[in-house]
């Protein structure tokens, strides 16, 4: 209970400095915002009332006051190309995107658990060997060029799955699912690279500690010895690298979306991006960075509740 | 004591580790192929990568006069790649140089002299920094200041900071208690001497890996805005670039894909093994 409350106030002066930043980041844009927004060939008048929409005419602690004053009660903005609630395009777009995420996620754990394991049972073999090549693979080759190797295979040559597109899960499971395969794979392998590195070297690190041996010594089947005893507290920091990864998905989705034409999160920052609709880019960007900072407080919790030294140990100080 | 079988410095040692390593040449081998490439672009091609357009062979398939094929203004795909290199060369370098410019001095500071700053002001930025997905973040900084190349170059590098400022700040904070950083402050020297003189150098091998394994990054990133459309312009030759352009010719001319990508994933393996190669030979815990 302790380190929940701990991990949770620990978080706030952390998403307030991400208020800031991402308040700021309109700042950034090179001369007046309005004109940026309107572009070069606006009417004064249409710029001093884009000024005023903006509450550009006040000073900057109160236009971050009241801009922090409306993020805290749900209201990200109206998006400067059609007045649509921020809310709702998010809303709309999220749960394409989570899909893709969890997806991904499963892919990565498929390809990086087995792999990850069969390492560390076998170091220094040609399965070792295998394997940790097949992560550097995937840690070198841009998953968005794999992606268009995908298409060109699956969807053009052998025409089997669709090149692009998007079908909601409710509306066609079967298609939902044809569609999202190609985009969750070519994410999927990049995310298992780092993901298998994880898993081997904190399988050998378990491996190499005196409970195994104890089973080794008493003769367990090795079976036994790694999935009965190692790779539950192998999972441990396994876990965490998830849990960032995840997290981390919401950027890595931002290119797969794009080449295979999906209406998801990603696509709504790129599209609001070359909108000029800054609004809508710096609320999702502003939800991405709160998203992982929820995340992270998760798996520290999830961490704790997992391994007992930790609960204990912070307990009994 | 420790003896001491055969002396050696340090540079050969690490060389000698470095070089046992098989994959590690190879990366090695694959970066220095890039650099030379970046160099003598114009003695490995004739044609210009911009201004030589061959009208009668647009989107022309490997082979002939065109080893490598040409894009959709009839541009040679392979002179495009060579010229490319520049660019890939210089994403790999610029992003991370500015992080370490800016990051490096940062964490020396904030680990070595601590307190509320380096508690409550530094440690916090570098947690929110954190919290933007880098992707997300780059392609956000990268529009707000304007797209281009450099802009792009500018974006990626601020991503990267938080990661050199805490690996900085951790081993800055593991080495300002050795006996020998006591005893340099013990004969008078400054604090400024003894971070750079003294710390600096002791952080240098952690920050090499960590250097080389962010240009590997570094330019999947720049690629990733570039085909995006928010890095290098399409008539620069980056390889980014040139697999946006590629996107429209999946289905009927799917070569012009494969070797941009092909070269950006060489060049990453490259970088990739040779930060995998440096760890090995400098870290001490790792044996001959």
């Amino acid at each position: 209970m302790k380190i929940i409350i701990k991990r949770i106030a620990a978080a706030i002066p952390v998403l307030f400095i991400v208020s800031i930043m991402v308040f700021l980041m309109l700042q950034l844009l090179p001369g007046d915002p309005a004109t940026v927004i309107l572009g070069q060939e606006a009417t004064p008048e249409a710029v001093e009332a884009m000024r005023e929409q903006l509450g550009l005419n006040q000073p900057l602690l109160i236009q971050y006051l009241h801009w922090l004053g409306n993020v805290l009660q749900g209201n990200l903005g109206q998006s400067l190309v059609d007045g649509t609630s921020v809310n709702d395009l998010i809303a709309e777009r999220l749960p394409a995107t989570l899909e893709l995420a969890f997806g991904s996620f499963l892919v990565a754990l498929l390809i990086a658990l087995p792999c990850g394991i069969l390492s560390a049972a076998r170091p220094n073999t040609v399965i070792d060997h295998f394997c940790t090549f097949i992560s550097l693979i995937g840690m070198s080759i841009p998953h968005f060029w794999l992606g268009m190797m995908c298409i060109i295979l699956f969807a053009v040559e052998l025409g089997i799955l669709p090149a692009s597109g998007y079908v909601p899960f409710f509306d066609d499971p079967v298609e939902n699912l044809k569609t999202i395969i190609l985009p969750v794979v070519a994410t999927g392998f990049r995310e298992s690279a780092v993901l298998t590195r994880m898993v081997r070297s904190s399988m050998l690190e378990v491996m190499q500690s005196d409970y195994i041996r104890t089973a080794k010594a008493k003769g367990l089947g090795e079976r036994t010895i790694l999935f009965g005893h190692a790779l539950k507290n192998a999972m441990i920091p396994v876990i965490t690298t998830s849990g960032i990864m995840l997290a981390g998905l919401l950027g890595g989705l931002v290119i797969t979306e794009t080449i295979f034409n999906i209406p998801g999160y990603g696509k709504l920052i790129i599209d609001s991006v070359f909108n000029r609709d800054f609004i809508t880019v710096q609320s999702a960007i502003l939800v991405s960075a709160v998203f992982v900072v929820v995340v992270n407080i998760a798996v520290d919790i999830l961490y704790a509740l997992v391994d007992p030294r930790i609960r204990l140990g912070k307990e009994g100080a | 004591m420790v003896e001491f079988p055969e002396r050696r410095s340090m540079l050969s040692i690490f060389i000698r580790r470095y070089c046992s390593n098989r994959q590690a040449i190879l990366g090695a081998v694959i970066v220095g192929l890039l650099l030379l490439a970046a160099l003598c672009a114009p003695l490995l091609t004739q044609y210009d990568p911009v201004y030589d357009q061959d009208y009668s062979a647009v989107l022309a398939s490997p082979g002939g006069t065109h080893i490598f094929g040409t894009d959709d203004l009839g541009r040679d795909t392979f002179t495009r790649l060579v010229y490319g290199s520049r660019l890939t060369a210089a994403a790999a370098i610029l992003p991370v140089a500015f992080a370490f410019c800016v990051g490096v001095p940062i964490g020396l500071y904030s680990g070595y002299k601590g307190g509320f700053i380096d508690q409550w002001i530094i440690t916090r930025i570098v947690d929110a920094l954190q919290a933007f997905p880098s992707m997300v973040l780059a392609l956000a900084l990268a529009a707000m200041l304007g797209g281009g190349f450099m802009n792009a170059m500018l974006a990626i590098g601020i991503g990267f900071l938080p990661a050199f400022i805490r690996i900085t700040r951790a081993q800055v904070i593991q080495i300002k208690n050795l006996e020998y950083v006591q005893a340099a402050r013990s004969i008078g020297c400054s604090d400024l001497r003894i971070a750079v003189v003294h710390i600096l150098p002791n952080v240098m091998p952690t920050l090499l890996v960590q250097i080389t394994l962010a240009m590997a990054s570094a330019i999947i990133s720049e690629a990733g805005l570039s085909y995006i459309g928010l890095g290098a312009s399409p008539e620069q030759p980056s390889w980014g670039s040139m697999l946006r352009t590629a996107q429209s010719y999946l289905g009927t001319q799917p070569w012009v894909a494969f070797f941009p990508g092909l070269s950006i994933s060489i060049v990453v393996l490259g970088f990739n093994l040779m930060g995998d190669g440096l760890r090995r030979a400098l870290d001490p815990k790792i044996k001959d």
